[in-house]
């Protein structure tokens, strides 16, 4: 099992919906946000081009974050999903410096958050929150190694990128370009 | 002209617009880590060598301090954490692909063998010292019949020591200034610069603060030429390495860094001692206060410049 997520760039219209999803879902404290809208505006005027892209933990298959772990705290979960297990967390910094996304953050309580996945709807068969929510349906989750889950299908036909490969990470957040 | 303008809704505290997330106390940390190593360093070496009626300071009197050392960079470090009653988790598990478990379980090593070269030499500070327990003086009697042994595993550890506060930072590929296994061998042989320094202040004889500051310009002219190739490998690699490395040639950092760790931290007290060596009179005290200076300089301007360094995509 694999999980991962795609994200059609070409549908984003960046309204945020999914940050406000995981928000609520997660309880994430005020200010902070486990899943955030980039703008890229690339060219030379006029000829500019926008991509719109819905970013998060990129559960990586290769997590310099669960490498870099102290106490074992961040560890890969069922199908990949990176996860801090709170009472483990000394919230020493070293997995927030390891990610070159900077998707993590320390949480007012101590520990160090970030994206689950949602694991805890995944399991019950759920799509995370920012999936299920998303009004352009822009962004499609599942398991690679099924060839029919949404992920995959959509990894077939169309053309895609991951973001900063070159770090080494084996990222499994996959841009629909 | 082609732009590419990135605009993120992110604006997590500590992480953006720019990483924050160590502060003082791991640079400060790293400092009295790297002292620490070295003044073991140069305890151990001397005894291995059987000099330690030659090199009374840094054999007897220098190692007194480490463990007031150690135990300050630890109160530093604990105070970092930010899930502080959980730190006992870095003692239930070796996680060998973790500098930072490296580094816990190092410390819970040398911590314990500093203690044993200060209580060796506690006389140096309490002549009327007694053990008091036949136990205890038993137990002394034992460490003082096998320094040599000691002494080869506390070299061992000081160099792991020395270097692991390097590794801490080189380990994150994240962060394009640090990404340099070069960070090893600068952080050792700054600490072990600065465990000269110390030894420097704290002797009284003439003759070994001279030959201990030869050995603290060596040290000096290795970390110059160590700085040079670090910048010489970040020009020749990446972009985002010569992004790291242009903090420090025309960014940012350029004036701290120049002026406070190369110029006042190296290159003067290297100019003064040697100016020393061709007899002119310097007070004994000025280099090493200057290397000291340098050495915590190089760790938080590196702490801070490379949470600064990143991929941009």
């Amino acid at each position: 099992m694999r999980y991962a997520m795609a994200i059609d760039t070409k549908k984003c219209v960046g309204c945020s919906d999914c940050v406000v999803a995981c928000q609520t879902e997660n309880n994430v404290p005020i200010g902070y946000c486990r899943d955030w809208v980039v703008e890229v505006t690339d060219g030379t005027y006029p000829q500019l081009e926008i991509e719109i892209r819905s970013e998060r933990c990129n559960h990586c298959e290769n997590a310099p974050c669960v490498r870099c772990c102290p106490t074992g705290a961040s560890h890969y979960a069922d199908g990949g999903i990176v996860l801090v297990t709170h009472n483990k967390c000394i919230g020493c910094g070293a997995c927030i410096s390891s990610c070159p996304y900077d998707a993590r953050y320390s949480h007012p309580d101590g520990y160090v958050d970030k994206c689950t996945f949602c694991i805890h709807r995944v399991e019950k068969g759920l799509s995370p929150a920012c999936v299920a929510t998303c009004p352009t349906k822009c962004m499609y989750f599942g398991d690679l190694d099924d060839p029919k889950s949404p992920v995959s299908v959509v990894l077939k036909n169309r053309k895609y990128k991951t973001l900063i490969p070159e770090a080494g990470t084996k990222p499994q957040l996959y841009f629909l370009i | 002209m082609r732009e590419e303008i990135i605009v993120s809704g992110r604006m997590n505290p500590n992480i953006d617009p720019t990483l924050h997330i160590w502060h003082w106390q791991i640079p400060l940390y790293l400092f009295m880590g790297g002292l620490a190593a070295g003044i073991l360093f140069f305890a151990a070496y001397f005894v291995i060598r059987g000099k330690e009626e030659e090199y009374p300071t840094a054999v007897r009197k220098a190692p007194l301090i480490v463990p007031i050392l150690l135990i300050l960079g630890l109160f530093a470090l604990f105070l970092d954490l930010k899930h502080k009653l959980f730190f006992w988790r870095l003692y239930t598990v070796i996680r060998l692909q973790s500098p930072m478990s490296w580094g816990a379980w190092t410390l819970m090593i040398i911590t314990p063998i500093a203690f044993i070269w200060a209580a060796l030499n506690i006389r140096e500070v309490f002549p009327k010292w007694n053990w008091k327990y036949q136990w205890l003086k038993d137990l002394d009697g034992f460490f003082r019949k096998y320094k040599v042994v000691l002494a080869w595993v506390t070299i061992f550890y000081a160099v792991i020591l020395g270097v692991y506060t390097g590794i801490l930072f080189s380990a994150f590929n994240a962060r394009p200034l640090w990404n340099t296994s070069i960070l090893g061998p600068l952080f050792l042989v700054s600490g072990m610069s600065t465990g000269a320094a110390a030894i420097i202040l704290m002797s009284k004889n003439h003759l070994e603060r001279k030959v201990i500051a030869q050995v603290d310009l060596l040290l000096i002219g290795v970390e110059l030429f160590l700085i040079v190739h670090m910048f010489m490998g970040f020009l020749a690699s990446t972009q985002v390495q010569i992004d790291a490395a242009n903090l420090f040639l025309g960014g940012p950092y350029t004036a701290p860094f120049w002026m406070l760790v190369v110029g006042i931290g190296l290159v003067l007290p290297a100019a003064l001692e040697g100016l020393e060596l061709l007899k002119f009179k310097i007070p004994y005290y000025i280099p090493p206060i200057l290397v000291l200076f340098g050495g915590i300089m190089l760790r938080f301007i590196l702490a801070y410049a490379g949470q600064m360094s990143r991929w941009l995509y």
